[in-house]
């Protein structure tokens, strides 16, 4: 092909100018420069605040190792699990006929309209806020945060669930069911082997979700190790705040490897 | 990952192999019995569960109707300013987050040492909530917004970490291979290779990562790191319920417009 | 077939295995210094695709060298190899087109190697690299209103263009194809192979094939390469390649396309 001069032979454009996320990327520095000032957020606030931060960090080693704050904290990482195990078989069963309620292709339009409505208000507040509201419903302790988190398994496992439902595939339904095999055949042998390892997955997710939730829920005063955080934080006791801040960490490591685990073996 | 689907030899068939029942059987077991000790060991206070139904229903009587004049001076700015911690830190997290992946990613990062340090930065930052993060930093810089904003941003970082590195190591390897084969330095490999294939995810992260923000950004204030969090906060300690209930009807109707908005876009994108 | 100088590529004593013991590429000895299409044959296993592979380093030989433009790409690394790297185009199976990238960027991408980084970054590439870019996509058969399509919207055929058209991009002395019909139907895999033909006979670029299907290798290729378990068992003009050959590569496997 010869090369015949710049612009005497009709070709289009090689890279349009996409104009609306020009402008949005625009828009969004502007906002950004905007919003750092309405919130004082500054790098020089954040700078002048390192030597505070040096300060706090000094105070937090070495972590406090006392028998008797040792036992505290063991008494309240303990409920913190009872609370995230609790809430999460109790939450996750009861999402189950939620989510086939909530299911579209599995139950009529009203029915599902209303569940969803349920669990969206479900997953709209925070586990911490539904707290507050539990502890003024049921007490202080453990039980306000196993309901709190309860409510707040509802809200996930029912949505996510729901929408595997919605994505299981009709052929191997139909296929199950042109055998002549009643509803809860067709559900044990089309529907359940789908979606069973999903279902799975999303309840060893919610149940570190729930254990990392039930942290800190007894700040509020829903139990757990999150009151005693709380406490020994307005006390100024850093060293025992690093303790259980090391804990908590290495509980939640620990169970994010027991859930990597759990899902190789339900492949 | 690569295992039989089904053992199949003559005349038997076996769904799992036996080391995957063993497997099974003993998770379900473990989840059984950690049921029920922690059934048994949990505190229930006997004259608090009675009352319960009465309490509610006091609470819910309490808070409606809304305190409707609260609104204008007292719960708009902090709702704007809840909206404006929830993004700058979202945004900020970005920031780290994504040249981190990408050193978290083995496809890209061959260096196991780079591997490790991002992923051990992305697991550490994960597991402490944001709500904690924002006890530290009020009590490094003090109350306000600065606090919720940076609490908000160490929190993600674990979580748009480890996402978006997973979607970086599943970009398909061909086109990088093509462009490796043609000479093109790493940089381009990122910029040509990789980015066009795993934006798609970076976006989705973000908007994913911006709406859990949303909700978390609403209860900082609980503990003094700014927006709306701080209006509930006086207003429980007040027992104003009215007002209590006000803001809890806010922050519901945020997050779901919140969560319409970002799963509309995010459908859109993948 | 003229000689082609800067094309001169010379394999000595190239030996690969994998796992000790087990030899994919005993002892390969060719050069290749004419243009033409030089086609690569035998069965699937035997380190065709190895050898090409190891040309380019995209595998890295246990031993041997590899001359090419006067070094032996054997031994280098880091900034000289990518330099020697831009001077070799590569067609895939797979066509490893970038696919949320348009047509036109594709091509450009074949130029990454030689561009500053800025170029690609901004998008702002030289008038030229666009009107060479467009000329490209004209010559491997595709219109213009192809350039600004994004490549997963196209069929295979017109990948494999974009992909000649990218591995062109470079203006290499030599382009290696590593079984880019197998992914095409019969008629565009015909089409794929005159198009590498032509370029390769057009531009005095020497193309090495690597192909499953005899029937194309012997209507396109102006020298076959038939490789079994390893080593190079035929090396010569189609015309010369008879039955007991294909038996000695093919091993009595059904090797009629």
């Amino acid at each position: 092909m010869s090369h015949t001069a710049l612009g005497s032979t009709k070709r289009p454009a090689a890279f349009l100018v996409h104009w609306p996320s020009r402008l949005a990327w625009i828009g969004l520095g502007l906002y950004v420069l905007y919003a750092a000032g309405q919130v004082n957020v500054s790098w020089e606030r954040f700078v002048s605040g390192l030597p505070q931060a040096a300060k706090l960090f000094d105070r937090m080693f070495p972590p406090n190792l006392a028998p008797d704050k040792l036992d505290l904290i063991t008494t309240g990482m303990l409920e913190t699990i009872q609370i995230a195990v609790i809430a999460t078989v109790v939450g996750v069963i009861l999402s189950l006929p939620l989510s086939v309620m909530a299911a579209r292709n599995l139950s009529p339009a009203w029915l599902a309209a209303s569940a969803r409505v349920f669990i969206a208000v479900c997953r709209s507040f925070h586990p911490v806020i539904v707290s507050i509201l539990f502890v003024k419903a049921v007490g202080f302790g453990a039980l306000a945060g196993v309901l709190a988190l309860i409510v707040s398994s509802l809200g996930f496992v029912g949505k996510l669930f729901a929408e595997v439902l919605e994505e299981l595939n009709e052929k191997q339904v139909e296929a199950v069911r042109s055998t002549g095999a009643g509803f809860f055949s067709v559900l044990i042998m089309a529907v359940m082997p789908q979606v069973f390892a999903r279902f799975i997955g999303l309840s060893a997710y919610q149940f570190d979700s729930n254990l990392r939730n039930s942290t800190m829920v007894g700040i509020v005063g829903g139990g757990g190790i999150g009151a005693a955080l709380f406490t020994a934080y307005q006390r100024f006791d850093y060293d025992v705040v690093l303790t259980i801040l090391i804990v908590i960490i290495a509980l939640i490591m620990l169970a994010e490897l027991l859930a990597n685990s759990l899902k190789k073996i339900f492949r | 990952m690569n295992r039989p689907l089904q053992i199949v030899n003559e005349q038997h068939w076996e769904r799992f192999s036996a080391t995957e029942r063993i497997g099974r059987s003993a998770f379900y077991i473990v989840t059984v019995l950690a049921f029920v000790w922690a059934l048994k060991k949990i505190e229930v206070i006997p004259e608090f569960l009675y009352d319960a139904p009465e309490q509610t229903a006091d609470l819910f009587k309490r808070m409606w109707p809304f305190d409707w004049k609260f609104y204008p001076d007292n719960i708009h700015p902090a709702l704007i300013e809840t909206f404006h911690i929830a993004t700058l830190g979202t945004l900020i997290s970005l920031l780290i987050a994504v040249p981190l992946a990408f050193l978290a990613a083995r496809n890209f990062t061959s260096n196991k040492t780079l591997n490790w340090i991002a992923q051990f930065i992305f697991v550490s930052t994960r597991s402490v909530n944001s709500l904690i993060w924002a006890l530290l930093f009020v009590a490094i810089f003090g109350p306000g917004a600065l606090a919720g904003v940076l609490s908000i941003a160490f929190r993600s970082i674990g979580f748009v970490g480890k996402l978006f590195g997973e979607a970086i190591e599943e970009a398909n390897k061909g086109p990088i291979e093509a462009l490796t084969a043609s000479g093109a330095p790493r940089s381009m490999l990122l910029v040509k290779g990789y980015w066009p294939q795993v934006s798609p995810a970076f976006w989705s992260v973000a908007l994913l990562r911006w709406d859990i923000n949303i909700r978390e950004s609403a209860v900082l204030g609980l503990v003094g790191a700014g927006g709306i969090g701080v209006a509930l906060d006086s207003a429980m300690n007040n027992l104003y319920w009215d007002q209590v209930g006000l803001i809890l009807a806010i922050i519901f109707t945020v997050v779901i417009l919140t969560e319409i908005v970002t799963s509309t876009i995010r459908s859109r994108i993948l | 077939m003229t000689a082609v100088g800067p094309g001169l590529l010379s394999i000595n004593g190239l030996f690969k295995e994998y796992r000790q013991g087990e030899p994919v590429l005993k002892d390969i000895n060719l050069s290749i210094d004419a243009s033409g299409v030089t086609a690569i044959i035998g069965p699937s296993g035997t380190g065709k695709s190895t050898l090409i592979r190891c040309i380019n380093r995209l595998i890295d030989p246990t031993s041997g060298q590899i001359m090419f433009r006067g070094l032996d790409l054997a031994q280098l690394t880091g900034r000289s190899l990518r330099e020697a790297r831009c001077h070799i185009g590569m067609v895939f199976q797979e066509y490893n087109l970038v696919e949320r990238l348009t047509v036109i960027e594709n091509v450009l991408c074949g130029k990454l190697g030689r561009l500053p980084i800025w170029r690609p970054l901004l998008r702002k590439f030289s008038a030229q690299d666009i009107a060479q870019a467009f000329d490209l996509i004209d010559a491997v058969g595709l219109s213009q209103d192809f350039a600004s399509r994004r490549a997963d919207a196209l069929s295979g055929g017109q990948r494999q263009r974009v992909g000649i058209a990218r591995a062109l991009m470079q203006e290499p002395s030599l382009i290696l194809a590593d079984e880019p019909t197998s992914s095409l139907d019969p008629k565009t895999s015909v089409e794929i192979m005159e198009l590498l033909d032509q370029v390769s006979r057009q531009r005095q670029v020497p193309v090495i094939v690597n192909i499953h299907n005899v029937v194309l290798a012997r209507r396109f290729a102006t020298r076959i390469i038939g490789m079994s378990s390893g080593k190079v068992v035929f090396d010569g003009p189609p015309e010369a390649l008879q039955d007991k050959h294909l038996n000695e590569i093919y091993g009595g496997e059904d090797w009629q396309a």
